[in-house]
């Protein structure tokens, strides 16, 4: 058994059983003969620090075994340290493409554990901006997906485009990515007045970047042919797989989220959920493309409906007072000192909150132990559940093949590795 | 708590009168607290059943209890995409070297989820066909998330207490 590794010319030699004692069963090779390839850490279409083992026989996949670790940082170790309102910072550095989403999915379990529930005004913006987030999530994933199979332009324009997105959240938050915008009780601060045009702008011209990417791949001959009956799964292998997000919707379940169990008042507005039924590479691609227009329809009914009044909820318990009233009322002193140093205790319980982020479910388990910091924290995402699916997926099908597969379920290493 | 959540558990209740070990109920979220010996049974009986139709596993979730008996919990979060309920089973684990069952019969992402909580908070599922380590190194010691695993950090040396400092290192002793 070979083992190739890219960019070292030496071929190194392993026994079965020592590939077995390593990746145990997930990795049975089928012959001795076949080839064993290393693909990443560093391959650029692996997304990240993904590395796939692969046995190729000729040029078809046999089998893969994706090795994943490389980001660990023990995010969910390190915030049974901090208090909650501390620890919100480590859910942005999770998935790095839609810190607001991990936000919303972290916030909203620390809201439910408390028992209580944000303002209106603070619901609506924070639905405008996971949209937004939603919308440069999948700017990321079609410009890079496009750049694996090797149409370049693509990629330029989505990065344009993102980056006026990027801007409009460096408006509110202060940050570009690493944003840790919404908070217990409500968000940071109120947005700003040029937040509104800036999104307003962004519903105009958008719409007529989206045809502008759909006109260079939705019918172009050499995109058809790499992604069309490439990397099929049904959707009962895909309900058995944990797939969710576009990949479940692009095998014709229809399952998301903010439809089946809403939250943030999802309920209240009009919007599809994009569907395809063929289960492949391109009917993903599909999906993804539909909700570019579905986010901007929600973000339009959001604006309209912008409702007035605090973006955080009326108790100095949970949220700090604001900085006006600290030269004035000792009080608002004592509440900002204890909330800074001590935080707020959080009831004994655990709970479970979903969100629908712009890779699938991203859930949240939170238990609090009666304290100031959460008892446990953990996260279910989306990535790490859909990555499981590459392997499957890409069995049988070309070597060239498997970065279409990896592209179409949008995979993020920092949210797999946490 | 809803309706549908009652017709779970008298469904349950009807099948295995033993299996339930408590029920609770939290901000309208029900668990259900399940003998281990019983788990492949009631989750079956969950996923199967023409009404109830716990199709999808949503994710399988370690707790550590530190000092409490029995110490680890492990959670199943289980998602009917027909009647877009959830509930959660869970089996209270005493010996994390006898696990619960492993799901990977029923989902096949069962073993996926499994591997994570085997390598961060090291529960030996059984029957898994092959536990390794996934986040970690191969040779790393100890399972990080539990309640007894130090945070960890790197003592400060300054040149007053260097040496003493040093001694303590683990490189040192080698």
């Amino acid at each position: 058994m070979t083992v190739m590794t890219p960019g070292n010319d030496a071929v190194q030699e392993w026994t079965v059983e020592e590939l077995r004692a390593k990746y145990g069963s997930g990795m049975e090779i089928a012959s001795e003969e076949n080839l064993l390839l290393s693909m990443g850490p560093q391959h650029p279409s692996t997304h990240g620090v993904l590395r796939l083992l692969v046995e190729l026989e000729g040029e078809t996949i046999v089998n893969a075994a994706p090795d994943i670790g490389f980001l660990h940082t023990g995010i969910e170790k390190n915030m049974e340290s901090k208090t909650f309102t501390k620890a919100l910072v480590m859910t942005d550095r999770m998935d790095y493409l839609s810190p607001m989403s991990n936000n919303l999915g972290y916030v909203l379990a620390v809201e439910k554990l408390l028992g209580v529930e944000a303002t209106p005004r603070a619901q609506t913006i924070r639905v405008i901006l996971t949209e937004l987030a939603r919308i440069s999530s999948h700017l990321v994933w079609l410009g890079t997906h496009a750049l694996d199979l090797a149409a370049m332009s693509v990629f330029l324009y989505c990065f344009r485009e993102r980056e006026y997105l990027l801007d409009v959240f460096e408006m509110v938050a202060g940050q570009r990515m690493m944003v840790s915008y919404f908070r217990p009780g409500g968000l940071w601060r109120d947005v700003p007045e040029e937040f509104e045009p800036a999104v307003r702008q962004f519903l105009d011209f958008f719409p007529a970047k989206i045809a502008d990417y759909e006109a260079l791949l939705k019918n172009n001959p050499i995109w058809l042919q790499r992604t069309k009956d490439v990397g099929v799964v049904s959707a009962e292998d895909a309900i058995s797989l944990g797939m969710t997000g576009a990949s479940l919707r692009g095998s014709g379940v229809d399952w998301d989220i903010r439809k089946a169990t809403p939250y943030c008042g999802y309920e209240n507005y009009d919007f599809d959920v994009p569907l395809r039924t063929e289960g492949d590479v391109y009917a993903r691609y599909r999906c993804r493309m539909e909700e570019f227009h579905q986010s901007l329809r929600i973000i339009e009914q959001a604006l309209d409906k912008l409702p007035g009044g605090p973006v955080n909820i009326d108790d100095r318990k949970i949220v700090p007072p604001p900085r006006s009233e600290l030269g004035r009322s000792m009080e608002a002193v004592i509440h900002h000192f204890k909330l800074w140093t001590e935080g707020f205790n959080a009831p004994e319980g655990y709970v479970y909150q979903a969100i629908e982020s712009p890779r699938g479910e991203f859930a949240c388990y939170l238990r609090g132990d009666g304290g100031p910091k959460p008892a446990r924290v953990h996260f279910r995402t989306p990535s790490y559940v859909n990555l499981a699916s590459i392997v499957p997926l890409s069995q049988g099908s070309f070597v060239a093949d498997l970065v279409a597969v990896i592209g179409s379920v949008d995979i993020v290493l920092g949210e797999i590795d946490r | 708590m809803n309706a549908f959540h009652d017709l779970t558990l008298d469904k349950v209740r009807a099948t295995f009168p033993d299996a339930i070990a408590d029920v609770v109920d939290f901000r309208g979220e029900r668990t259900v607290i399940i003998e281990t010996d019983s788990l492949i049974p009631v989750i079956t009986l969950l996923r199967d059943d023409a009404e109830l139709r716990y199709n999808f596993l949503e994710d399988i979730v370690a707790d550590d209890y530190y000092e409490a008996f029995p110490r680890f919990a492990v959670n199943y979060h289980l998602y009917s995409l027909d009647n877009k309920v959830r509930i959660r089973v869970r089996v209270l684990v005493d010996d994390p070297d006898e696990g619960p069952q492993s799901l990977h019969p029923m989902w096949k992402i069962a073993s996926w989820l499994e591997l994570e909580v085997w390598d961060l908070m090291g529960i030996r599922f059984q029957n898994h066909p092959g536990l390794r380590r996934l986040f970690l190194p191969e040779d790393w010691q100890g399972h990080p998330l539990r309640k007894d695993y130090p945070l960890g950090y790197e003592e400060v040396q300054f040149s007053f207490n260097y040496e003493e400092i040093d001694a303590r290192k683990p490189y040192a002793q080698d």
